[in-house]
């Protein structure tokens, strides 16, 4: 592989902290994001119907959106070779325009799977100032070596549930 | 305490049976990859570069998570009526068992096969359990799970979404909405 700027599995550690993203949230940014996820439901760009009618503070982040900024965190840390394998969310709270928006994250395990598939476990926060508002339990596949490419398994050789 | 009824023999037929197969209303497409990348600030090769996508992926493809971005119908079409709503099996589920409030308590994705621009995906749903009644903070119901299953044309499991949800019904509540 000539793409090298991805992390390995053995560079992996239990308990490692991955870079914190901060980011500021706009109207823009909640709008941009539900229009990208194709959700035209009001209280994502319609201010007026999330105060007025949905009783919110203001138009609010989507979930499939969320999703993206989850997965934008993670192969910015794992670069391209990482392929993501699951993701679990947990919705608590709802990241408005004017918040400081912050994902961090830290490794839960690593483990090599019976296919040789370098699995990475992390747990990621979103917070928005001081409130969590959404957590994310993802695996993530990371090169074992030089010559494997996680995106290169079919079939058997690709198993993310360990099932 | 609320006693519940027995699972109907209907319902029970459903588990593991494939329900509302729907195909998603255009083929994947390059330009909401780029606005979905560009609205997160996702700057990953794969997605903006076609060379390092044909090494990594043998071509471009898309973000995974951008899986139900494929379903969702247009804000207007000809014809369009009533859209579909989105995990029909787990409204069924709530009428079927008269249980009139639910949460989705939990929500896993399990990324498969790379989806390809041009892919055509379709999705089909599937009640994978249904727990005996529980108790909870909540109130009184059932736990099921059901998963969304996604393909591609090939008949290729691209992805699939798991549901875990609870419906219930509450103390001293008749008939309360869902």
């Amino acid at each position: 592989m000539t793409t090298t700027a991805s992390l390995r599995h053995g560079d992996v550690t239990t308990g490692q902290d991955l870079p914190k993203l901060s980011v500021q949230v706009t109207a823009t940014t909640v709008v941009l994001g539900a229009l990208a996820s194709r959700d035209w439901r009001p209280m994502h760009h319609d201010y007026d119907f999330a105060v007025n009618r949905q009783g919110t503070q203001d138009i609010f982040l989507n979930t499939p959106n969320q999703a993206a900024w989850f997965e934008r965190y993670l192969t910015d840390w794992t670069g391209p070779l990482g392929r993501l394998g699951t993701m679990t969310f947990k919705m608590q709270d709802s990241v408005f325009p004017g918040n400081t928006m912050v994902m961090t994250g830290s490794v839960t395990d690593t483990s090599v799977d019976a296919a040789g598939v370098g699995w990475v476990d992390v747990d990621i926060s979103l917070m928005a100032d001081d409130r969590t508002c959404t957590t994310c339990t993802a695996r993530v596949a990371v090169p074992t070596n030089d010559d494997d490419n996680p995106w290169s398994r079919r079939g058997d050789q690709w198993n993310p549930r360990g099932d | 305490m609320i006693e519940l009824a027995d699972v109907p023999p209907d319902v029970l037929d459903l588990v593991g049976a494939y329900q509302y197969e729907i195909d998603g209303g255009f083929p994947v497409e390059h330009g909401y990859i780029w606005t979905t990348c560009a609205s997160v600030e996702n700057g990953n090769p794969l997605f903006w570069d076609d060379a390092v996508a044909a090494e990594v992926t043998d071509g471009p493809i898309a973000p995974p998570t951008m899986l139900s971005v494929w379903f969702r119908p247009h804000h207007w079409s000809p014809g369009l009526e009533e859209p579909a709503v989105p995990l029909q099996a787990h409204f069924d589920l709530k009428e079927q068992l008269s249980l009139p409030e639910a949460i989705i308590a939990d929500n896993t994705i399990t990324f498969h096969d790379p989806v390809r621009i041009g892919d055509r995906i379709r999705s089909r749903q599937v009640l994978r359990s249904i727990s005996e009644p529980k108790t909870t903070k909540l109130g009184t119901g059932r736990f099921w799970v059901l998963d969304v299953e996604y393909l591609n044309q090939h008949d290729a499991i691209v992805g699939v979404e798991t549901y875990t949800a609870f419906g219930y019904t509450r103390e001293g509540v008749e008939g309360a909405s869902a």
